[in-house]
């Protein structure tokens, strides 16, 4: 029975931890320019086909393609947002949310063009091995995640606390305005805010094509990551971390405690039990304007 | 070009704002009316679908166009107005009864989901309206007593007083006819205090408030007449199909929906009617196009819902006041040439609106 909890509990993190990457993604692009990806999952999907691309097609070494895919992808960050985003600057949010739900669309469809529409999987040095505690048994892929996971979050911390770019980027996620008035290219911020992102999304899909098979309708993930980020507030990055743990622990459980429907509907019904309970989710940073 | 020139308060608030609209509006109705007549049966199978896809549209409109609140979920109010309909049919209510009664069940259910949605704001509210969505789709599935759950029920045919709409013709007259029911009434409501209570909640929240306007009455009224509008689409498109399954009512019809408000041109109930048409007619221009591009790119397996995205995408960077916004620009060049200046119409852009504090 413990050994029971404790499998769905690592299982649980471990999906949790892919949900939180996506959610990061969602998180960072609000916090700094205010307009919501719609499209971050799509870009975890085209992530894993780059790898794929580099891995499995031109044979490069792990490391080397795991490099180049994050660079490619941050290169296409900075694409999106200079052709698509930045024209929407001071447009209501509407339309920016709008525009990323088509370039969803769009992305979905250019994938499907490139790499056909059959799932396809990558390899990587670590596939196959298993580790266990006790009677609770655990693939090296679903350990990558959350290794993964926990690097990426700990540079992502220190780029924004102890660097000069992250520190503007601080500041212009907290007042754009204010931001440019003292001398920061908040234009160039955004783009590399996109590119972080971008990055951010080719790290989740690299770890993500393992233990779920690429093919382009993986970007719904990006849905349920949504949910994830609102639970954790919207605007709060340990809180998407922690909304994204929350929902993958809760699916797994529902997954084998309730009836069936439960285990794809328990992000749901938690988000909207949390949108009832505090509005702006469990870690928010909205503030209310007095008149 | 044309000055009106008012004598009377009514004017203000009439339907029609003068005689030219009276005439053309009377013409479209005329040619409508004489469609069947002369239309193939595809053809009128089609535009009835277009028909129903307008009332869908009209009730987002009111809502997400009107009243500022962006839905992700229509597709389940859809859903429970044609799953509701097809119940009551099923279990041998007539027609003329199972209608209203579904309609007002959605929009009962409509402004139920308003209570916790009231204190959500963006994209909150399109998220939660998308968990709602979700839950939605799995008691239909779930529910097989009612539903049938994944292998779907079948919709019994329409009869009204006796009289069989089972042809083409009769059921493009009935979509028709609710459409213009649908249409009247909308426009009736935006004239009237509450519709202009949602115009004024949409443009500023405080604005509204220390007007007196009730906001929680206000968005819990719109979002009730959105959903039952909704409904009503709904159980038009069961009896369109005469088969509903869970797979018909997803998250993409959502969002085909708001594409269809943002192409149609947001704001505007021209934009609704333009906003179906172009959604209605789309894919047979895709199947077209099919044909004519190379076979590399034209039988691509997600093609259509990438060219959706392309047009939404272009629409919204080039003409974010849809196929109607575009319209008006190229009647005003017309009544005002040669002095149309483009400047006239030059987007503007608010730099200081956050949501983040309210």
């Amino acid at each position: 029975m413990t050994s029971e909890i404790l499998q769905l509990l690592i299982s649980g993190i471990s999906q949790g931890c892919l949900y939180g990457l996506v959610a990061l993604g969602f998180v960072l692009i609000y916090k700094a320019t205010e307009m919501v990806n719609f499209a971050q999952g799509e870009l975890m999907m085209l992530g894993a086909f780059v790898a794929y691309t580099f891995l499995d097609i031109l044979q490069w070494p792990f490391y080397w393609a795991v490099l180049a895919t994050i660079f490619v992808m941050a290169v296409f960050g900075v694409v999106i947002e200079r052709v698509f985003m930045r024209r929407m600057i001071g447009e209501p949010p509407f339309a920016a949310l709008m525009l990323t739900i088509g370039l969803g669309f769009l992305l979905r469809a250019v994938a499907g063009a490139i790499w056909g529409s059959d799932p396809r999987s990558i390899t990587t040095p670590y596939g196959g091995g298993i580790f266990s505690i006790g009677d609770a048994v655990l693939g090296y892929e679903n350990i990558a995640i959350v290794i993964g996971t926990a690097i990426l979050c700990l540079l992502l911390y220190l780029f924004l606390r102890y660097t000069r770019v992250g520190i503007a980027m601080q500041a212009a996620s907290q007042n754009q305005l204010a931001a440019y008035y003292v001398g920061i290219p908040v234009k160039r911020v955004f783009s590399l805010v996109w590119a972080i992102s971008a990055m951010i999304a080719a790290v989740a899909g690299i770890l993500i094509a393992p233990v779920s098979l690429v093919d382009p309708q993986l970007g719904f993930i990006g849905v349920k990551a949504f949910a994830a980020a609102i639970v954790g507030g919207f605007g709060s990055l340990p809180g998407a971390i922690i909304g994204g743990l929350i929902v993958g622990v809760a699916e797994q459980f529902a997954g084998l405690y309730l009836p069936p429907g439960f285990a794809d509907t328990s992000a749901y019904v938690i988000l909207l039990l949390v949108l009832i309970a505090r509005p702006e989710g469990l870690f928010s940073t909205m503030q209310k304007k007095k008149v | 070009m044309r000055f009106i020139f008012k004598t009377q308060y009514e004017q203000d608030i009439s339907l029609l704002k003068h005689r030219g609209q009276l005439f053309w509006y009377g013409l479209l109705l005329a040619v409508l009316i004489a469609a069947p007549l002369f239309l193939d049966r595809f053809y009128l199978g089609e535009i009835s679908f277009v028909f129903i896809y307008a009332i869908a549209g009209l009730g987002l409109m009111l809502l997400t166009g009107f009243t500022g609140q962006v839905s992700l979920g229509h597709a389940a109010f859809l859903a429970i107005g044609a799953y509701a309909h097809a119940y009551m049919l099923s279990k041998g209510l007539a027609f003329v009864v199972a209608l209203p009664t579904a309609m007002i069940l959605t929009g009962i259910v409509g402004a139920i989901v308003a209570i916790p949605a009231l204190r959500l704001v963006g994209i909150y509210l399109a998220i939660a309206t998308l968990a709602f969505l979700i839950i939605v789709e799995q008691i239909i599935i779930r529910w097989v007593s009612v539903t049938g759950g994944g292998r779907g029920m079948l919709v019994p045919p329409v009869e009204i007083f006796g009289l069989a709409v089972a042809t083409p013709g009769r059921f493009f007259y009935l979509c028709l006819a609710l459409l213009i029911v649908a249409l009247i009434f909308v426009m009736n409501l935006l004239r009237a205090p509450s519709g202009r209570a949602m115009i004024a909640v949409r443009d500023s929240e405080i604005a509204a408030r220390s007007m007196g306007i009730n906001l929680a009455k206000t968005k819990a009224t719109s979002f009730g007449i959105s959903a039952a509008l909704t409904g009503l689409a709904g159980a038009l498109m069961a009896h369109h199909t005469g088969y509903i399954s869970p797979e018909a009512f997803t998250l993409t019809i959502s969002i085909q929906l708001l594409l269809l408000i943002v192409v149609g041109g947001l704001g505007s109930i021209h934009g609704a009617i333009l906003g179906a048409i172009f959604v209605g007619f789309l894919p047979q221009g895709i199947a077209l196009l099919r044909d004519t591009l190379p076979p590399a790119i034209g039988e691509v397996p997600g093609l259509e819902p990438g060219v959706f995205g392309l047009i939404l995408i272009l629409f919204l960077l080039f003409e974010p006041h849809g196929i109607y916004g575009q319209w008006l620009k190229v009647r005003q060049f017309f009544s005002e040439f040669p002095l149309y200046r483009r400047a006239t119409n030059k987007r503007q852009k608010t730099y200081l609106r956050t949501e983040r504090v309210r």
